[in-house]
């Protein structure tokens, strides 16, 4: 029954920690399936939509949720402005290119940060009502890592719905298994491209502020986590918004595990394990029907 | 036979392309210019050291990169393995002649080389680029936990490195021969370097960079190719890890990092890849404006770095190379008329 109660609370505290992944890298899957562009960029997206949200709620007292939507719609706004004036000339350039631009912006990202706002880790407060635990009947846990499952959980299905169901949702998924055919069917897809775009750099921000608890927040973000996302995506397959679903949640499980109990070698199994995936599936482990 | 009857005068583009591997005029000026630096700077053979050493590690991603066409982000897992092999056959007792141990580090780095291209290179693009990513943090981490034998997060300090030759002494303060070992080493790897783009199996490395589809319709065997130059780019790699670790005496988990990979690329990139003196020319302004500046302003330093990527991917794609042949072009157009 102990082991049990355990085994529950591991789960619970690596699904929060994997729908923060999720939230983060969806956004990265979804560009690259779109335009291939390798956008090592995301992560300062991230942190730049972390700190819109951290830094208001403790200068100017701004509320938890009221953070987030300002973190959201600010950073959209930004990478909406990047990608039409910067981006948008690298699409037909090389991968090499690709890189070396997205580098070359996280470096701009943490240098700027640490000359604005410091090399300190900014802290989150987290208000009242998600603070402490919760009882869940056959256990007590905290109740952020819950809130975090329940957002988590409404994100996913909320995406997976305009993903299926709507117009652009459908676009977005024909632009990814055939570009060309798309485009010759008179979609617009680089108009498609900066919608997702400046969706994906918002939901990135959703993350970024919601991972600050956990993940902290300073100016190093933009690197630190970047492996983490572009593992995600990459085992989760590009463009597929289910993909990257179940690889934040195996990898926010198993990343959570192995810190508590094989502390010292967990991120070893953990870059071994993205190698053997990426052997055995190139295109991914979820991306289903080959491209 | 009609070939012959042609006249090889008739024919420029024909005459440059036989004649292109012949020696230039211009081509001794780096290495008269390294040898003045060491008559000229003699406080500054221990910064000049590690600007040859990154010259070295530049050249052997140029390899990959430049000529090959493979983008990798973990070159530092070859560096890092010959710096360790270097450090740990020191540390632990076992070898440490400085030349045969190198040998040693360029065999260990051409043997993971190997091994990981064998599995590695079966993939291309954004795989490649995590999986290349994904083994050096592997290594590293690797490195960071065994630290019995690698020290761990500390590294291995003081090695026991004996004179070169049984003659001359590596003193950590005075580098002299620490300058001079790197820059001959330098020096053959480069002479092997320029001797295998212009062979026939690098021009088939162009091929495969240009169009990998049609290399694979003449029937050239790409990926033994690509199998074996990134195990000679790795070879090479390792030698500048071990002569990093036995000019410093020490090695640590810097030389496996994502920061040292990242450097590479862009000393590289900055100078222009696919030229075989584009690595000398971004080592050399990279390292020169690091030294300089990063002391002084790190944070500037990181801003102006990112700005200077943004700027090259942007508008320079070749680098301070491809600007100063477009110079050319248009300084030779301009004096020879149509």
């Amino acid at each position: 029954m102990i082991l049990g109660v355990d085994v529950a609370s591991m789960i619970l505290g690596g699904v929060a920690a994997g729908m923060v992944l999720f939230i983060v890298s969806v956004g990265l899957s979804v560009t690259m399936g779109l335009m291939g562009f390798v956008n090592l960029a995301h992560g300062a997206f991230a942190m730049l939509g972390g700190y819109i949200i951290v830094l208001s709620m403790n200068y100017w007292g701004v509320h938890f949720l009221p953070a987030l939507a300002l973190g959201f719609v600010v950073t959209a706004a930004v990478s909406f402005a990047f990608e039409r004036l910067l981006y948008a000339r690298l699409y037909r350039a090389t991968e090499l290119d690709q890189v070396l631009f997205t580098i070359g912006l996280v470096f701009m990202a943490i240098a700027s940060v640490t000359l604005v706002v410091g090399p300190e880790n900014q802290q989150l407060v987290l208000p009242a009502m998600l603070q402490g635990q919760v009882d869940l009947g056959f256990t007590q846990y905290r109740t952020y890592s819950i809130f975090l499952i329940a957002i988590g959980i409404i994100i996913v299905v909320g995406l997976w719905l305009g993903f299926e169901r709507t117009r652009i949702g459908a676009q977005i998924r024909a632009t990814v298994d055939n570009r060309r055919m798309t485009e010759s069917l008179g979609i617009n897809v680089d108009r498609l491209f900066t919608i997702t775009f400046a969706f994906g750099s918002g939901m990135a921000a959703l993350g970024g502020g919601l991972g600050a608890e956990f993940l902290g927040l300073d100016p190093q973000y933009a690197l630190k986590y970047l492996v983490y996302f572009l593992i995600v995506v990459a085992v989760g397959g590009l463009g597929r918004v289910t993909g990257v679903f179940y690889a934040a949640l195996l990898i926010g499980v198993l990343d959570f595990a192995l810190k508590k109990y094989i502390p010292k070698g967990g991120t070893l199994f953990i870059f071994g394990l993205t190698i053997l995936l990426l052997l055995w599936r190139p295109q991914g482990l979820f991306a289903g029907r080959a491209t | 036979m009609i070939v012959a009857a042609i006249k090889p005068t008739e024919h420029l583009a024909a005459l440059a392309f036989a004649g292109r591997h012949r020696p230039r005029v211009w081509e001794p000026a780096p290495w008269i210019f390294a040898i003045a630096f060491y008559f000229a700077f003699p406080n500054y053979l221990g910064f000049g050291t590690e600007l040859l050493v990154t010259i070295l590690f530049a050249l052997s991603l140029d390899l990959v990169l430049g000529y090959a066409g493979i983008i990798t982000l973990g070159h530092a897992a070859f560096f890092g393995a010959g710096a360790y092999t270097v450090g740990m056959l020191a540390y632990h007792g076992i070898w440490n002649e400085p030349i045969s141990s190198l040998m040693l580090a360029a065999i260990v780095a051409a043997l993971v080389g190997l091994g990981s291209g064998l599995v590695l290179l079966r993939t291309q693009g954004l795989t490649l680029l995590m999986l290349t990513l994904c083994t050096m943090a592997l290594l590293e981490e690797a490195a960071n936990l065994g630290h019995e034998y690698t020290g761990g997060f500390d590294g291995l300090a003081s090695l026991p490195i004996p004179p070169l030759l049984g003659l001359f002494e590596f003193n950590p303060l005075y580098p002299r021969t620490q300058y001079l070992y790197v820059l001959i080493v330098l020096f053959i790897a480069f002479l092997f370097v320029r001797t295998l783009i212009y062979s026939p199996f690098g021009q088939s490395l162009a091929g495969i960079r240009e169009n990998t589809l049609r290399m694979h319709a003449v029937g050239s065997p790409v990926r033994a190719r690509l199998i074996t130059c990134y195990t000679i780019s790795a070879a090479i790699a390792g030698i500048a890890g071990g002569l990093w670790a036995q000019a410093n005496a020490y090695v640590n988990l810097t030389t496996l990092s994502l920061d040292r990979a990242a450097m590479v690329l862009i000393a590289l990139i900055l100078g222009g890849y696919g030229r075989i003196y584009g690595g000398f020319v971004g080592a050399v302004a990279y390292m020169a404006l690091a030294h300089f500046l990063a002391k002084l302003y790190p944070t500037g330093w990181q801003l102006g770095l990112g700005l200077l990527l943004v700027v090259i991917a942007l508008f320079a794609r070749n680098g301070i190379l491809g600007i100063g042949e477009a110079l050319l072009r248009r300084i030779r157009a301009k004096h020879m008329p149509q």
